[in-house]
């Protein structure tokens, strides 16, 4: 069996070779191709460069964070915490979402605030509870001398020295999480290429409960020839719905968080600003509580689950969303639940299957090794 | 006594500004810029909450109504007032009017209510008239002559003598299109109570009327009509400012008939369509209406939503809360002497439908 590093190899082959012949590189079994932006196109220079701006801790004051701390090739690109680690130990709000297929999203982070890959990898080297830098300068100094960044900006820019700004720098990193792509599921050879062996049993029911009596798809989605189980819409779904302000004064001193901090550095140093979700983006009524459909790809290897990592397996999930957006019947329902979110009425053993259904969801490269 | 134009587009143009911030918070966020109403009150209307069976009701229609609460319970500052504009039930069982009242009940601040034909035609307003008040009625507040009116009655035929139960009637009512309905009216019993109630007002004094169905004829098959709607038109005719506000329609409709405003407000439980897409029958679909865009059915809110009224200089404008769309305003303007949205209303400002694939 092929191990990730070698994986890697393979797509960083691949892709060097496809890229060259069309805009968007072409993507396993029941993905898309990727989308690239036409100001920065993938090459296995830039490629090659963002890996390693990826993995490189010095970019954070205590010189052990990275990209990669959260973002774990071993742990489906998330770091299998409820809410991400930065410097010092020092805790977020919210659960590492996974780089796989991130490429595909409209927007970035739970509350989508930022619009692109680039635009995004630009801020946690800024956030106090993650990387903690007070500006992008010492990244800058590091690119601009380190003789290795030197020669690797050379050849992927053509900048050397003072020409390296940050906008080289996200560039190189999104260019790098565009590679992070993963299908080729036993679902998408199951969907796609009508393998009727690829899925257990219980998956194959669980898909007619996903598509069917759980309403999964409605948001999850799953389309005709492709897959990306998200809408790229917010949602309120009623989780930490217990966190939110309960009252125009709380509100009030929410909104102000943001207003004075920042939306990335308010929504991460507060629960309360935090559970605002698309709301803290922008100022829309409707957004209250809500966040980002993420997508279920892999989704086995990244637990805990939820925005705020607060469900600790996919059984708590399924359950969650059973009983309507609470994890406990006798919970009360949240008054801004989105109304799509209502009781399912799911037999246990349709609970069984949908967890069967979404473990179907892992790609061969992620799939557990069996014993 | 006009309202100042420029201060009015001055006014626009901070709440454009702040369209990025939640209404309620707007004052909050930029500190009341702009010229500032007489008073504010808020408008809700069209619950249509429905039992199913024991203590369970149609949740989707209780989640409007939640809602709607809870975003204006978000309002600041506070409105002076709230009115609710009729159908808070949708077959007029008292378990569905206590439970939109205590739905109701998490409102901060007064609130009065107009009844809708929903809430009515079970037991002819007996349970109503016990839990809520009179069905109609009026009162002033800050200059301002308010009247509620039961404009939902029909002719007593119909009422007293067709139906085998109660519940027969009040089905057949909730029905649209229903060969067997029958028109909505005011009564002339009412119209005289009205005559004299506004005898008391000067002509000077702005009035505005509640009422559950639009107090004008638009499309009589869904009973957006009322039958005698001239009589009504006529008492207020010799007013400087008159202004009438229904519920009913579920949509964003306004109108100016001589010196009559007429505004609707929405519901919080379902969009209705146009009229005009029942293309078989011609309707009255105020010309100056800008239609709402189409909802877009993923969003179960889109197309429902409440309102917050601010009077200034005894003329209204109102502000349309409207979830997963483009909140709207409908205001009266002194210049051209008819309502008219305040970003859409030029052809070219319009909310394209939305798209599906």
């Amino acid at each position: 069996m092929k191990t990730f590093s070698s994986f890697l190899k393979v797509i960083l082959g691949a892709t060097a070779v496809i890229f060259l012949a069309c805009t968007a590189f072409a993507a396993p079994v029941g993905l898309p191709p990727v989308p690239v932006p036409a100001d920065n196109p993938m090459t296995p220079e830039k490629i090659k460069l963002g890996d390693k701006l990826f993995h490189d801790t010095r970019f954070s004051t205590t010189g052990e964070v990275s990209c990669a701390t959260c973002h774990d090739s071993k742990k489906g690109f998330a770091d299998g915490l409820p809410v991400s680690e930065g410097i010092h130990k020092l805790k977020g709000t919210r659960n590492a979402p996974t780089i796989i297929n991130a490429a595909y999203l409209h927007t970035q982070f739970w509350d989508g605030r930022e619009p692109s890959l680039e635009s995004q990898s630009g801020q946690p080297f800024l956030n106090p509870v993650e990387m903690g830098l007070k500006d992008h300068e010492p990244i800058l100094k590091i690119v601009r001398s380190d003789p290795e960044y030197l020669a690797l900006f050379k050849e992927a820019f053509g900048k050397t020295g003072d020409q390296v700004t940050m906008t080289e720098v996200k560039q190189a990193l999104g260019t790098f999480e565009r590679t992070i792509i993963s299908g080729d599921s036993p679902f998408d050879r199951y969907y796609f290429k009508g393998d009727k062996t690829a899925m257990s049993p219980a998956a194959i029911r669980g898909l007619d409960v996903y598509v069917n009596q759980g309403r999964c798809v409605s948001c999850h989605r799953i389309e005709q020839t492709q897959a990306l189980f998200t809408d790229n819409r917010f949602h309120m779904i009623g989780v930490s719905s217990n966190q939110m302000p309960k009252n125009l004064d709380e509100l009030s001193a929410a909104v102000q968080n943001v207003k004075e901090k920042g939306t990335d550095i308010a929504v991460l140093s507060n629960p309360q600003t935090s559970s605002l979700g698309r709301f803290a983006v922008t100022g829309d009524l409707t957004n209250i509580g809500a966040f980002k459909t993420p997508t279920l790809r892999n989704i086995e290897l990244t637990a805990p689950y939820m925005h705020d990592g607060s469900h600790k397996t996919l059984e708590e999930v399924v359950t969650f969303y059973n009983n309507g957006g609470r994890l406990k019947e006798t919970d009360p329902v949240p008054e801004l639940l989105s109304g799509g979110i209502r009781p399912l009425n799911l037999t246990e053993e349709q609970q069984a299957d949908l967890v069967a259904f979404l473990k179907a969801l892992t790609s061969p490269e992620f799939a557990p090794k069996k014993p | 006594m006009s309202m100042n134009r420029r201060a009015f587009l001055k006014t626009t143009g901070a709440g454009l500004m702040a369209a990025a911030f939640p209404v309620s918070l707007v004052k909050l966020a930029f500190g009341g810029e702009g010229s500032i109403p007489d008073f504010t009150f808020g408008y809700i209307s069209d619950a249509h909450i429905q039992q199913i069976k024991g203590t369970q009701f149609v949740r989707n229609w209780d989640m409007g109504l939640i809602r709607a609460v809870r975003e204006a319970n978000l309002l600041t500052p506070r409105p002076d007032f709230f009115m609710f504009g009729g159908d808070l039930a949708q077959l007029g069982k008292k378990e569905e009017l206590d439970h939109g009242l205590e739905i109701m009940s998490n409102l901060r601040g007064k609130v009065r209510y107009v009844i809708g034909e929903h809430d009515y035609y079970l037991d002819l307003g007996k349970y109503w008239q016990e839990k809520i008040g009179p069905l109609y009625y009026s009162f002033d507040h800050k200059g301002v002559h308010f009247v509620v009116l039961n404009s939902i009655l029909t002719y007593d035929k119909w009422t007293y003598e067709t139906w085998p139960s109660p519940m027969d009637r009040m089905l057949a009512m909730a029905r649209l299109d229903n060969p067997k309905g029958s028109p909505f009216m005011v009564g002339d019993q009412q119209i005289a109570w009205l005559k004299k109630d506004l005898a008391k007002i000067k002509q000077n004094t702005p009035v505005v009327v509640f009422s559950h169905s639009p107090i004008q004829k638009i499309f009589k098959p869904w009973n957006f009509w009322t039958q005698d709607a001239e009589k009504v038109q006529a008492l207020l005719k010799p007013f400087e400012k008159a202004t009438v506000i229904y519920g009913h329609v579920h949509q964003i409709q306004y109108n100016q008939i001589g010196n009559i405003t007429f505004q609707a407000v929405m519901a919080t439980a379902w969009p209705w369509p146009y009229p005009e897409s029942y293309s078989q029958l011609a309707n009255c679909l105020p010309k100056i209406t800008v239609p709402m865009n189409r909802a877009d059915p993923f969003f179960e809110r889109d197309a429902t939503g409440w309102q917050f009224v601010d009077m200034k200089s005894g003329k209204t404008a109102i502000h349309y809360q409207l979830p997963d769309n483009q909140n709207r305003t409908v205001a009266y303007d002194a210049a051209t002497g008819k309502p008219q949205d305040m970003k859409y209303q030029d052809y070219s400002r319009r909310i394209p439908p939305q798209t599906h694939f």
